[in-house]
């Protein structure tokens, strides 16, 4: 467990000294400060453009610090052949898939709160000042606390897709991971359509077929409550648990995976 | 108890893009070092000496076979942390300083702050590494990640260590350096398994070697077994001797080589004393420079054992 943490802080460390990262960081905040003028473009709606503009800006680049730092950890390990040190030391496999999935989560918890912390930042600029009658035309109030609850179900989000880029990087390229771990986000926000189009089908076979796909594909599209937070709408701290421990057996799954292949492999 | 020890140990690789053949990179390997022994592991590139290594370290998996280090199986989480291992051409994260890489690894063993820091600063100044240790590993030379290597191998006190090729990427200082740290590690107790290529090295430094062609274990034993004394006679430097008493010696020299002005180099045959020689020289006014055995070398062993297993 000492050994999984170590190995955790380190990768943390690794991504903290990491140019990549802060010029991702770096230009979500830019994104997030930009959408303020955005919102001056447009009349009453200013407080929900910076709102959905930030929201974006947080899980397009938290994508990017997922897929890009997710999938050398374990390939680039490999290929530098850091990793022979590495596991010479008295560590089994698993800790050190599992230690820096845990340093990744925690390099991404410590982006997504700052560029949460860059969102409310510039929504409390934004509404400086602004009368109680002004502000009656927004759907919710500007530094609504359920923009966290949003927040919160990205970074969830980006805990599966860190589990997606470290499973295909223990056994395949950087580069092929990289496409099939951007190809499994893209996929994975259509997986109720998928279901929806195995109902239409004729064929019994290709029907299940999809159904099965469809359940094992990873469904991202209940993490993105943006657009109801945006308008004002609820969403229930239940919805939020379920959608959270979905989450939590699927990474559970893939890092049993990713932990079956990489203890097997050879190390030539 | 064995050190370490192997028996049949193979391995085959999957070779070919669409049709996988496979491989034999090491065949039906079974050797065993005791503890305390320094023990060169010797063979051309490609003779099977890394996967030999890797296959000990378990960073690859044996075909067939097996092997034990300090009594338990291979791989045994226990074992790893009363051993220490340099692959080959070392690598390490460049955004750590030497020695928070070693802090690091101190870490994995479960060392506490205070112990962690004690032994990097301890294992740098071993390994020769000063200043240099607060700085990123990328702007450090070959040579020195390679001490850095050797310093974390060592950084648990190990009983064993495995070092493939240690000397590699070193300049004559660095190798003499880590020629004096592995018979340090030995005046301590500590068993030194090491492969090289260079041979000297493992004539100055091991007990006992091995050597590998081609997967197989072409020859193993003492150096003093493989290399037997006084084979091929010795070799005499003389100063201040009259060329009439060098062409005096007739038969009982093979080759007489005049070196300067009453400087001679003699090659006697093994069957001549070099001391009754040496008499007769002095006895005619000659001063000795230097007496010396000519045997055959390791690399003249190494070449004939490798020679025949060659495609």
């Amino acid at each position: 467990m000492k050994a999984t943490a170590w190995i955790a802080i380190n990768v943390f460390r690794e991504s903290v000294r990491d140019k990549v990262l802060y010029n991702l960081v770096f230009f979500a905040i830019l994104l997030i400060g930009a959408s303020y003028l955005i919102g001056q473009l447009t009349a009453g709606q200013d407080v929900k453009i910076i709102k959905d503009l930030g929201l974006a800006a947080t899980s397009i680049f938290g994508l990017f610090i997922a897929v890009f730092i997710g999938i050398g950890l374990v390939s680039k390990e490999v290929e530098r052949r850091s990793v022979y040190s590495l596991l010479a030391k008295p560590i089994h496999r698993y800790q050190l898939l599992i230690g820096k999935y845990c340093g990744l989560v925690l390099t991404l918890t410590v982006n997504v709160a700052v560029m949460a912390a860059a969102l409310y930042a510039v929504l409390a600029y934004m509404s400086w000042g602004v009368s109680a009658e002004a502000a009656r035309i927004w759907d919710a109030p500007a530094l609504d606390p359920a923009l966290l609850k949003a927040t919160f179900l990205l970074l969830v989000e980006l805990t599966v897709i860190t589990a997606i880029a470290l499973f295909f990087s223990t056994f395949s390229t950087p580069m092929l991971s990289a496409a099939l771990t951007v190809g499994m986000y893209l996929v994975g926000h259509f997986t109720n359509d998928l279901r929806n189009f195995a109902d239409l089908l004729d064929s019994r076979a290709v029907a299940g077929f999809m159904r099965v796909l469809s359940w094992a594909l990873p469904n991202l599209a209940q993490f993105d409550v943006r657009a109801d937070v945006v308008h004002g709408q609820p969403v229930a701290f239940g919805y939020m648990g379920l959608a959270s421990a979905y989450a939590a057996i699927y990474v559970a799954m893939l890092l049993m995976i990713s932990v079956l292949i990489f203890s097997r492999r050879d190390f030539k | 108890m064995r050190a370490l020890a192997t028996d049949a140990l193979t391995k085959d690789y999957a070779v070919g893009f669409w049709r996988k053949r496979p491989y034999r990179a090491l065949d039906r390997l079974t050797f065993e070092i005791a503890p305390g022994e320094v023990f060169g592991f010797l063979g051309p590139n490609g003779a099977g000496k890394t996967t030999t290594l890797k296959l000990l370290m378990q960073l690859v998996f044996p075909t067939s076979g097996r092997g034990e280090i300090l009594g338990r199986p291979l791989g045994d989480l226990s074992v790893k942390r009363r051993i220490g291992y340099l692959p080959e051409h070392p690598y390490f994260y460049d955004y750590l300083t030497a020695e928070e890489l070693l802090t690091y690894f101190a870490g994995l063993f479960g060392y506490t702050g205070a112990e962690r820091r004690a032994r990097a600063a301890r294992l740098l100044d071993e390994v020769g590494i000063g200043a240099e240790r607060r700085l990123p590993l990328r702007k450090f030379s070959k040579g020195m990640l390679q001490r850095v290597g050797i310093a974390q191998a060592i950084i648990n006190d190990p009983e064993l260590v495995i070092f493939d090729e240690p000397m590699s990427g070193l300049d004559p200082l660095g190798r003499r350096d880590v020629r004096s740290l592995i018979l340090r590690l030995r005046d301590r107790g500590c068993t030194v398994f090491f492969s090289s290529h260079v041979l000297s090295d493992a004539e100055a430094l091991c007990d006992r070697v091995a050597i590998l062609a081609r997967g197989r274990l072409a020859a193993m034993g003492r150096l003093t077994d493989m290399l037997p004394f006084q084979t091929r006679g010795w070799e005499l430097v003389i100063v201040g001797v009259p060329d009439a008493a060098v062409s005096g010696l007739g038969a009982r020299v093979r080759r007489a080589t005049r070196l300067g002005e009453g400087r001679y180099m003699l090659e006697l045959p093994p069957d001549v004393p070099p001391e009754r020689l040496l008499g007769e020289l002095t006895a005619a006014g000659a001063h000795l420079v230097s007496l010396n055995p000519i045997r055959k070398t390791l690399e003249e062993f190494f070449v004939e054992q490798v020679a025949g297993r060659q495609p």
